[in-house]
């Protein structure tokens, strides 16, 4: 299988026509294409078995256009939809002929996910949760990424658990049919030569140091939410050799995690939700924002932005004790004191600061004869509460400490239609490095800019690991 | 209240932890219950664990199983929690394996030996043939009082602690148990349990729960099949054609004025045979899938009780048949009382092994047929 141990680098000496850089959805999707269009593929997964997947095992839903309703989305999203609210969210940052790909191709994604063994939560039975514009995996994104290893495997992929590319070079292909990788691993140095190579390394949530560049010593202090091995050192290195960058360097997805969880991989439960019912103040006890602002779903990237972007990046969520009941389901139970200032005491805030601002709060509050708690405001306070007023008096008090937790990064590689990555200035060269594709979070930034919407990351990842995969396979075969 | 034991606050933590995430709702009924029981008491805990039909699929799917630090392990924690309330339930207290397995050996190798010290040999090894041959050997009244005994007590004893999981788990009331409090509260059902007993009987029928959210059960990762589905049914089923068996035979021996052995085209014979065959092939069936088994989703210390389970309730069917084919020769007499022997040991330590499961399941089905809507 391999040959040529020498002074811990083996080479491997099978032919392979597409070699597939990272295993979550895109580089799985990249490498089943392949192999199902006969390519002899591998693939190279930076992490152990236990933790393979990168963020698609953290992930719950994806959107999909449809024009009929199907067991997991009722009525119709169309395409044309789908790219309008994508366009709207991204704005001019949005490559266009790729957003159309996107959600034309996002049609067909679910019957071809299916036919792979992914399955998906039916709604009906009348379980939570169903949207039209997405469906949400049987099981979560463990679960199908499950389903794809199975598959790739099935398909004849051979996979490589802890196999790092911390670098590549992209023109390496031009004067040649073939590509070289070296990767590392627990047994030394592995070298690989392959017809086409797809990036699918994700982002770089878990690399602190390249995030400190933007963020400074904030860094220091985001959560991963999710796998530790997008460190996004391939990422780094394909832009120093000239890939097109897209998205803004160390734009990242936050939201506001509780501060106790495991600093990475502790995905979707240590969300922190609620605001609206108590107050958010910060290590000085003061309040520093609106918590009515937003009651929509954007609540929770907009409250890991604000502490991101505030001194100290560490925030506290207050409620009294009828708030405290109206929360969702909670990770750990909240800090609870009998006083406001034995709370400040237990979660080392100056008492009468937080005293202060308390009683300021509850002193401000408004309700204008309506019972809606909506309608509750706090008119003249600074920062402004605009509604949602609910009162802090009943205790014990409550308080639940939180941080910034970054979901995904918004800043990568460009590529064409066909997937292949784009170079940012080639001169008189193609605009295409010649056997290089990219797909996945690494490329995601072309379309979303640095906006959300919900399930469309995995929708392009999957979507573009497809092409790419394709592609690659296309190509490695002609020029065999 | 009693205190709360360490399997208890593990499941708490578990199912608190899966209330959050919520990506496993699809597979079975146990997330969506435990969502409508956000307290998660101690009753609450226990109606979940014997709702869960250990088919795994949570496991491999769960974001947090080990090696992450949260450890989540949903089929290992309320299989352990289902065997600790079994134990909780049963009445005057629990032995250990160690001692039903002497109890179940005791019956089916005392019996025999009873009979070779009590039963004159010319009785014991004469070939019989015909209507009484076997109470020619083992009279009627020493076969029959004991396992009416035997069985009515396992009832007894089987219905009482049945009846006091039905109460900790909320009594007539269903869900929901509100945040902070410390035990369900009893509200007014959304389903009478008359209402509910048809979904009941269907979902134990079926074992709906058992298939994994349709892929069927997971005995490692990646690996689904039915198969084990369909052990449980032969083994279920065939253990009620047994049953229906032995039911058909006293009635042929009472009111028809029939007494065993019956002809092989007979009511008793047939759904006898049948039923054996049909629980042995059951029973090699869940052997094998519980040996292929990712032992990280079991219970360690479970297994001795289960294996013990498939022990029994195979020698009562394996001697049942051995018998039927050897009826007619000298070994008769003691292969009677083998079976009748195995007949025993499984009544007896029914109460206090795995076989308590069947009532508790079907218990916790009715419980979440009336809270379906
Ligand atoms: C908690 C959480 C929940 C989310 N939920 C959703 C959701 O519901 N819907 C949605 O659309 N998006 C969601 N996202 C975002 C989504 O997970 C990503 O957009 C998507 O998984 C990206 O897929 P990918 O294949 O590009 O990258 P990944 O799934 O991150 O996979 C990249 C893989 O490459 C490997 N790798 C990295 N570097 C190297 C290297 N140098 N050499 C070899 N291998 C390498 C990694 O180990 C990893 O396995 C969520 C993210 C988080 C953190
Ligand atoms: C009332 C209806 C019943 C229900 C709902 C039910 C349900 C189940 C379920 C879900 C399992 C798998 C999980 C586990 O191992 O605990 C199981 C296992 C088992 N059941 Fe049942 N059961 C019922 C009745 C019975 C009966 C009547 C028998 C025997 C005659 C039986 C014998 C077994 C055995 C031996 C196993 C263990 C298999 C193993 O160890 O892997 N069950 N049952
Ligand atoms: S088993 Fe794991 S993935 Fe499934 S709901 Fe529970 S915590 Fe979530
Ligand atoms: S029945 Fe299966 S999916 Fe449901 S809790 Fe038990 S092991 Fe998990």
């Amino acid at each position: 299988m391999t040959e040529g141990a020498a002074g811990g680098t083996t080479t491997s000496s099978e032919p392979i026509d597409v070699l597939v850089i990272g295993g979550g959805i895109a580089g799985l999707c990249a490498a089943i294409e392949a192999a199902q269009a006969g390519a002899a593929v591998r693939l190279l997964e930076a992490a152990p078995y236990a933790w393979r997947g990168g963020n698609s095992r953290h992930s719950r839903n994806l959107r999909l256009a449809h024009e009929d309703e199907t067991p997991w989305q009722p009525g119709r999203y169309s395409a044309a939809e789908f790219a309008a609210e994508l366009r709207a969210a991204a704005g001019a940052a949005s490559d266009a002929a790729l957003t159309e790909l996107l959600c034309s191709e996002s049609a067909a994604l679910a019957s071809w996910l299916g036919s792979h063994g992914v399955a998906f939560q039916p709604t009906a039975g009348g379980l939570l949760p169903w949207s039209r514009k997405t469906a949400f995996f049987l099981g979560g994104g463990k679960a199908m990424v499950n389903s794809l290893y199975a598959a790739a495997a099935a398909n004849g992929v051979a996979i490589d658990y802890e196999c790092t590319v911390p670098s590549l070079r992209p023109d390496d292909g031009a004067a040649r049919t073939r590509i070289d990788v070296a990767a590392r691993s627990p047994a030394g140095e592995r070298r690989f030569t392959a017809g086409a190579v797809v990036v699918a390394s994700g982002g770089y949530p878990a690399n602190r140091d390249w995030l400190r560049e933007r963020w400074g010593e904030a860094a220091d202090r985001f959560a991963n939410r999710g796998s530790p091995y997008l460190r996004g050192e391939l990422l780094r290195s394909l832009l120093a050799a000239g890939a097109l960058p897209v998205g803004v360097p160390g734009d990242c997805h936050l939201v506001a995690v509780d501060a106790r969880a495991p600093q990475d991989d502790a995905g979707i439960v240590s969300r922190v939700d609620g605001m609206p019912w108590g107050i958010v103040v910060d290590g000085d006890g003061r309040r520093f924002h609106d918590e009515g602002e937003n009651l929509g779903p954007i609540r929770y990237s907009h409250w890991g932005q604000r502490i991101a972007r505030h001194p100290g990046q560490r925030a506290w969520l207050l409620l009294d004790a009828d708030a405290v009941n109206n929360l969702p389901p909670l990770l750990y139970p909240p800090l609870t004191a009998p006083t406001i200032g034995a709370l400040a005491a237990r979660i080392g805030i100056d008492a009468d600061a937080m005293q202060a601002t308390v009683d300021g709060y509850n002193a401000a509050r408004r309700c204008d004869g309506s019972d809606d708690i909506k309608a509750a405001s706090c008119p003249g306070l600074l920062p402004p509460r605009s509604r949602h007023a609910a009162p802090l008096g009943r205790p014990p008090f409550a308080a639940i400490p939180m941080q910034p937790g970054v979901s995904f990064t918004c800043f990568g590689v460009g590529v064409d239609q066909s997937a292949r990555l784009l170079r940012a200035d080639g001169g008189a060269l193609p605009p295409a490095f010649p056997r290089v594709f990219a797909a996945g979070m690494i490329m995601a930034p072309a379309i979303l800019g640095s906006a959300y919407l919900s399930g469309a990351a995995l929708t392009i990842s999957a979507v573009f690991g497809r092409i790419a995969g394709r592609n690659a396979a296309a190509l490695a075969r002609e020029t065999h | 209240m009693k205190p709360t034991i360490p399997i208890v606050a593990e499941a708490r933590r578990t199912l608190a932890l899966c209330n959050v995430c919520g990506y496993c709702t699809g597979y079975c009924d146990v997330f969506a219950a435990a969502e409508r029981r956000p307290a998660l008491t101690d009753g609450d805990l226990a109606h979940l664990a014997h709702l869960c039909h250990n088919c795994r699929a949570c496991h491999f799917a769960c974001q947090y199983a080990p090696p992450h630090e949260f450890a989540i392990n949903v089929p290992a924690t309320l299989a352990r929690l289902r065997f600790a309330d079994y134990r909780a339930h049963a009445w005057p207290g629990a032995p250990s394996t160690g001692v039903l397995l002497a109890l179940v050996l005791a019956c089916l190798f005392g019996l025999p030996l009873l009979a070779l010290l009590a039963i004159p040999s010319e009785t014991l090894f004469a070939t019989q043939r015909g209507p009484g041959a076997f109470y020619a050997v083992i009279p009627w009244s020493l076969m029959a009082w004991p396992a009416i005994f035997a069985f009515g007590a396992a009832a007894l004893l089987i219905g009482a602690g049945v009846a006091s999981f039905w109460r900790q788990a909320g009594g007539a009331g269903v869900a929901t148990s509100k945040a902070g409090a410390s035990r369900t509260q009893r509200m007014p059902g959304e389903r009478s349990i008359a209402a509910a007993l048809p979904q009941a009987l269907a979902d134990v029928a079926t074992l709906r729960n058992l298939d994994g959210g349709g892929s069927g059960c997971n005995e490692r990762e990646g690996r689904s099949a039915r198969a084990r589905r369909h052990a449980h049914h032969a083994l279920f089923y065939g253990f009620l054609l047994c049953l229906a068996s032995t039911v058909s035979a006293a009635f042929q021996h009472h009111f028809l004025g029939q007494p065993a052995p019956y002809p092989l085209f007979s009511f008793p014979v047939v759904l006898g045979s049948v039923g054996g065959i049909a629980m042995l092939a059951g029973i090699a069936g869940l052997a094998r899938s519980k040996r292929r088994a990712d032992p990280a989703t079991n219970a360690d210390e479970n297994q001795p009780a289960e294996w013990l389970l498939l022990g029994t309730l195979a020698a009562v069917a394996g001697s049942g048949l051995i018998l039927l084919a050897l009826r007619e020769t000298p070994a008769m007499g003691l292969l009677l009382a083998l079976h009748l022997g195995s007949v025993l040991g499984l009544a007896l330590s029914m109460p206090y092994g795995k076989f308590v499961h069947g009532f508790y399941r079907a218990t916790a089905l009715l419980r979440q047929a009336m809270e379906r809507r």
